[in-house]
């Protein structure tokens, strides 16, 4: 239940986020939903019902699913390197509440 | 070929792009993407040689066990994608090396980057690993739009990174949501699974409207529009090529692995394909310069592509692919004709240019074949896709997508004697009016095309008419891929050995 009320609240954030004007408030935004997205994948492996990956003390059958985190790690490189990119881009430029003269 | 080297493919591209980001000289980076290029070309037909007669081929990354591992599988669907897709890669190519685009340095590694990602997701068995192949074929897209650094580009590359990392993040839900009830994202262990169960049915949702947006199906297609027309032309023509069609491809196999082609939900695919098909069709009418003309008629043509997979039945299904294939060519051979006149002539706004049949015949009869197959017209390749998709929505008796599909064959062709009217037959430009702020495009008299800026699209354009008058090839090879489709049976036996 912490999970997914975590997830809602981030989620929520998130959104928020992403409808603002500004690229930096929706770079953010992003970082958010990503992080609600990361936690989701995490929640996929079964969280409640399983216990520490520790070697020896807990049994394979409760111990917890190494594959959702894996999948975290690679969707939080990922997302990272998207991220740096954008920032590059709110950085360059000007706003963009001003349309083309054309 | 061996399925051992099926990884090979996707690894090759990348490895020779890590390579090429140290070497100096632009010689030797143009010669290593070409020749990376033909050769995943040679792969490709290898390939289709290989998994013609049903064959499936399937490889465990790694060597670990069914069930744990990612699998590589080819069967003839990933196999003509492949091809299409490689000899796409080197065509662009050709066409940037032609323009001197590919002298920028990170020009090479990035589309052989681009490529590989494309290679994998249409190879890959494993749901997850095909959202990791499709965000290896976006990152370097970021860079390619973004590199000439214009305003404007800079304006598109916001939206569309904005745009695809959202889809992204929504692909990514989905998966998980796909993980959490079925425990595995390996395709062979979940085919059918999306039938059985309306709660995989959902997760398995999610992953497939992500895959829309990335598609643009109408109503989620506005950010292809703003996007595409800012790249320049050779990147228009490679985007065009590779990006939505990896999305239809994954429709293509999810909803008929996943799915199991499951009747239920196939009205809202032809409610949808019937909307992309129309309204596509009808930005077009309203544009005026010939890139984003194009673009708009990509839109209606994904419908008519995905048309295929929401009849769901033999012929529908072989037609669709059909389809799929041609429009690959057929478009970016429309792209990089019109690129040839933007990059001689440093205009692509329908009231600068004119009289261009007269000055460059050869370029306009290469336009002229590739708009008419893109119509649907004998002898080309779009005439016998379009009669066959028609021919299977009849006989399933959908006949408002007939009727759609018909009509806007008509618009089409209007659309496309509007560039043709505006461009080629038009008046010569006079001095342009002052309201756009543009420095008035000047021509001198002694311009024309150069024959190696115009080679690329004309390789596609006969292509596109040796695939309508052999359309046989292309039509038995597109049949034996939807037979795939249909009896998935071959493809999870590869996949999970058993």
């Amino acid at each position: 239940m912490t999970l997914a009320i975590c997830i809602g609240v981030l989620v929520a954030g998130g959104v928020y986020l992403m409808l603002q004007r500004g690229m930096v408030r929706i770079v953010l935004g992003f970082v958010l939903l990503g992080h609600a997205v990361n936690l989701l994948l995490m929640a996929a492996g079964g969280t409640a019902r399983r216990d520490q990956p520790l070697m020896d003390l807990v049994s394979p059958r409760t111990a917890a699913d190494p594959l959702p985190q894996a999948f975290v790690l690679t969707a939080i490189v990922i997302a990272f390197a998207i991220t740096v990119y954008m920032l590059t881009l709110a950085a360059t430029g000007g706003g963009d509440d001003t349309e083309d003269a054309s | 070929m061996t399925a051992a080297l099926l990884p090979l493919i996707a690894a090759g591209p990348l490895l020779v792009a890590a390579l090429l980001v140290l070497v100096r000289p632009p010689i030797v980076r143009r010669v290593l993407l070409l020749a990376t290029s033909a050769a995943a070309l040679t792969a490709g037909i290898l390939l289709i040689r290989t998994t013609r007669d049903g064959s499936i081929l399937s490889h465990n990354v790694g060597a670990w066990p069914n069930g744990i591992a990612i699998p590589f599988v080819a069967d003839t669907l990933s196999a003509l994608m492949i091809t299409t897709t490689a000899l796409l890669t080197l065509v662009c190519s050709a066409y940037a090396a032609a323009t001197a685009e590919d002298e920028a340095r990170y020009f090479a590694p990035l589309v052989l980057v681009l490529s590989a990602g494309v290679y994998g997701a249409l190879l890959t068995g494993d749901l997850f690993n095909l959202f990791v192949f499709i965000e290896v074929m976006l990152l370097p897209s970021y860079g390619l739009l973004a590199m000439a650094g214009a305003l404007t580009r800079l304006r598109a590359g916001r939206l569309y990174v904005t745009v695809n990392l959202l889809t992204s993040t929504i692909f990514l839900a989905g998966v998980a949501l796909v993980y959490g009830v079925t425990g595995t994202v390996n395709l062979g262990e979940l085919a059918g699974a999306a039938k059985d169960s309306p709660l995989v049915a959902a997760a398995v949702g999610t992953v497939l409207v992500a895959l829309s947006v990335k598609a643009a199906v109408v109503p989620v297609h506005g950010w292809l529009t703003r996007t595409y027309p800012s790249a320049s032309p050779a990147v228009t023509a490679l985007f065009s090529g590779l990006h939505t069609k990896v999305a239809i491809y994954a429709i293509y196999r999810l909803y008929a692995l996943l799915f199991d082609g499951d009747a239920t939900y196939l009205w809202i695919g032809v409610a949808v394909v019937s909307a992309t098909m129309l309204i596509g069709v009808l930005g077009a009418v309203g544009e005026d310069t010939t890139r984003s003309i194009l673009v708009f008629h990509m839109i209606s043509q994904i419908g008519y592509i995905l048309l295929g997979a929401a009849l769901f039945t033999t012929l529908g299904l072989t037609a669709g692919i059909f389809y799929l294939i041609h429009h690959m060519i057929v478009k970016a051979s429309l792209f990089l004709s019109t690129g040839a006149i933007e990059h001689t002539y440093g205009s692509n706004r329908l009231d600068r240019l004119g009289d261009i049949a007269r000055r460059e015949p050869l370029l306009a009869l290469v336009f002229m074949g590739a708009a008419l197959s893109l119509a649907g017209l004998p002898p080309f390749s779009g005439f016998v896709a379009k009669l066959t998709l028609v021919t299977a929505a009849v006989d399933d008796g959908q006949w408002i997508a007939v009727a759609v599909a018909v009509a806007v064959s008509l618009i089409t062709l209007m659309s496309m004697l509007k560039i043709w009217g505006g461009a080629f037959w038009g008046p010569p430009p006079e001095e342009p009016p002052e309201k756009h702020g543009d420095s008035p495009v000047t021509i001198a008299t002694g311009v024309r095309v150069r024959p190696v800026v115009l080679a690329p699209a004309l390789v596609l354009t006969a292509t596109t008419l040796g695939l309508g008058l052999g359309a046989q090839v292309l039509l038995e090879l597109s049949a034996q891929a939807a037979a795939g489709l249909l009896d998935t049976t071959g493809y999870v036996q590869a996949v999970i050995g058993r």
